[in-house]
């Protein structure tokens, strides 16, 4: 692999992408915007994240992929080995020997330490978009910190449904300054986001937007005082590894009403069954 | 007494054009002051400068502040002026559809700026908001229907909850008649008259409807070509008109 640049982008597109990098890590929540590259890929499919990965990549690094908590899933595959190609770095599904980890959608269940990066794939970096359709309104809004607007939003859905119904992209107030949208992880992960050992850091491409988190910030999920921030899941235990604490996918297994739930995140999962833990459903 | 908003000689110009030209007048408290003239005569230009939404070649707003006394909003900072903005100061929009979010259900219109001035309980904003819809006569079944929904007087009145709910001492009103039809109108501006009353609130309206002003306004001003040419009690300026305009003016009024 000689005809591409170590990990695909050129030194100074990495360097453009680091500032904004080290912009977002020194102003926690607050959207850096960066000359974002067209990647060999479409747009939706990550193309923030990749830049951002293959900015803070380094030859030593080990890289881990996930897809909606799979290691095993199409945008997975392709992620890790496009950085296997071009970059030639080691990868493994393990969460905890990897050094950057790249996901759409989940945070690994098991707790991430100091020394890793969680990157996140971001589709629509602001919270305020559908509120707001004026972006020159909503950089002011950030920059006056006008945040009603955000619990008009959750005001509708409590009128609406009797309950705060946004279940994923949950908005959060990051140390009391910026209100940030997490991706579209679901709010079950949303408690894990604040107080974080390893790093956080966005990536959008189409947006061109970067943000960051840097280790053990405070970040808490907007709510309102009789309708508390409540970190949601399928009411079940796994069906394959029997755990109780992770979040769940639910897959229709027959065409008669049979379903099963089974952890979302693939490597917690094989983990615990390889330790002896057995679901109800397990073969 | 300290004028509740003192305005001295605004001024602006776009390019050439003049909007409105050194206009100078006090408000005080509890009252509401009219502005009349034909169209482009620079009445909402004026009306935009004073609210914040232009900003004046010249002149000054002072305004009496509940925290720090006379303030002048003009060169106060952004925040301090759009904190204004939904606190002590509101905006009646000639369409309804400008000063409102159509997407959002009634009850969130309302309750939008108290949760801007920090409201975080739902139980409270939804009771106040219905306390509000039921002020502006809209039925409290309607909270979670959208404005798009609503008829074109409703929509008004919305807006005059909307803006209403947070207890402002000023409000600027542009053409809030405009476009109804006159039973819908007179509804209206009972409505506005008990508010204006029953709350202490002052009010500046600017119309072209004469009628509007001799029902809501204690004080008036005639304005033509930027100018203000006559001011004075509503009254006297109606019944006794000085300046040819003014008189123009009062005698273009149909009678039926």
């Amino acid at each position: 692999m000689t005809e591409y640049n170590f990990a695909y982008l050129d030194e100074q597109t990495k360097r453009m992408i680091r500032r904004a990098i080290l912009k977002g890590l020194a102003i926690p929540g607050y959207q850096v915007p960066f000359a974002s590259r067209e990647m060999p890929m479409p747009y939706g499919w990550g193309t923030g994240g990749v830049q951002v990965s293959a900015a803070v990549l380094t030859p030593k690094d080990t890289f881990k992929v996930i897809d909606q908590g799979a290691d095993d899933t199409t945008n997975a595959v392709s992620i890790r080995t496009f950085f296997q190609r071009t970059a030639g770095v080691a990868t493994t599904t393990a969460t905890s020997d990897a050094t950057v980890i790249q996901t759409r959608h989940r945070i690994p269940e098991e707790p991430l330490h100091e020394g890793q990066i969680l990157v996140y794939q971001v589709p629509i970096p602001e919270p305020l978009r559908f509120l707001e359709p004026r972006e020159s309104e909503t950089r002011k809004m950030h920059s006056l910190e006008e945040y009603g607007l955000m619990h008009v939003k959750l005001y509708e859905d409590i009128s609406r449904h009797g309950h705060i119904a946004t279940s994923y992209a949950y908005p959060v107030k990051v140390e009391g300054r910026y209100v940030m949208d997490p991706s579209p992880i679901p709010k079950f992960d949303n408690p894990k986001l604040g107080d974080m050992a390893a790093i956080q850091l966005f990536g959008a491409g189409r947006e061109q937007r970067i943000y960051a988190l840097p280790p053990y910030t405070q970040v808490v999920s907007l709510d309102f005082e009789d309708h508390p921030f409540e970190a949601s899941k399928a009411d079940h235990p796994c069906g394959m590894c029997g755990a109780t604490d992770s979040y769940l996918d639910e897959l229709i297994i027959d065409d008669l009403g049979g379903r099963m739930f089974v952890c979302s995140d693939t490597d917690y999962c094989e983990a615990r069954q390889a330790a002896g833990h057995k679901g109800k459903d397990a073969a | 007494m300290t004028p509740l908003l003192s305005v001295q000689g605004i001024t602006k110009r776009y390019g050439a054009h003049i909007g409105c030209a050194d206009v100078s007048f006090n408000l005080y408290p509890g009252e509401v002051m009219g502005i009349v003239g034909e169209s482009g005569s620079g009445k909402s230009t004026l009306l935009n400068c004073m609210a914040g939404h232009l900003t004046p070649d010249a002149g000054q707003v002072v305004f009496d502040t509940r925290t720090d006394g006379p303030r002048d909003t003009i060169t106060m900072s952004e925040p301090e002026r759009r904190m204004l903005g939904r606190t002590d100061w509101a905006f009646v929009h000639q369409h309804a559809r400008d000063g409102l979010r159509m997407g959002v259900s009634a009850g969130g219109n309302v309750g939008e700026r108290l949760m801007a001035v920090g409201e975080r309980h739902y139980g409270d904003i939804r009771d106040k908001a219905t306390d509000w819809l039921g002020r502006v006569e809209i039925d409290a079944s309607r909270v979670d229907d959208r404005p798009t929904t609503f008829s074109g007087g409703m929509q008004q009145r919305l807006q005059i909850a909307r803006n209403l709910v947070t207890g402002p001492r000023l409000v600027f009103m542009d053409e809030p008649t405009g476009g109804l039809d006159v039973s819908v109108q007179a509804r209206l501006l009972d409505l506005l008259r008990g508010l204006v009353r029953d709350m202490g609130l002052s009010a500046i309206i600017v119309t072209h409807d004469l009628a509007v002003v001799r029902l809501l306004a204690d004080r008036l001003m005639v304005m033509k070509s930027g100018r203000v040419i006559e001011a004075g009690l509503t009254d006297q300026v109606l019944d006794d008109p000085q300046h040819a305009y003014s008189q123009l003016l009062v005698s273009s009024v149909l009678q039926v």
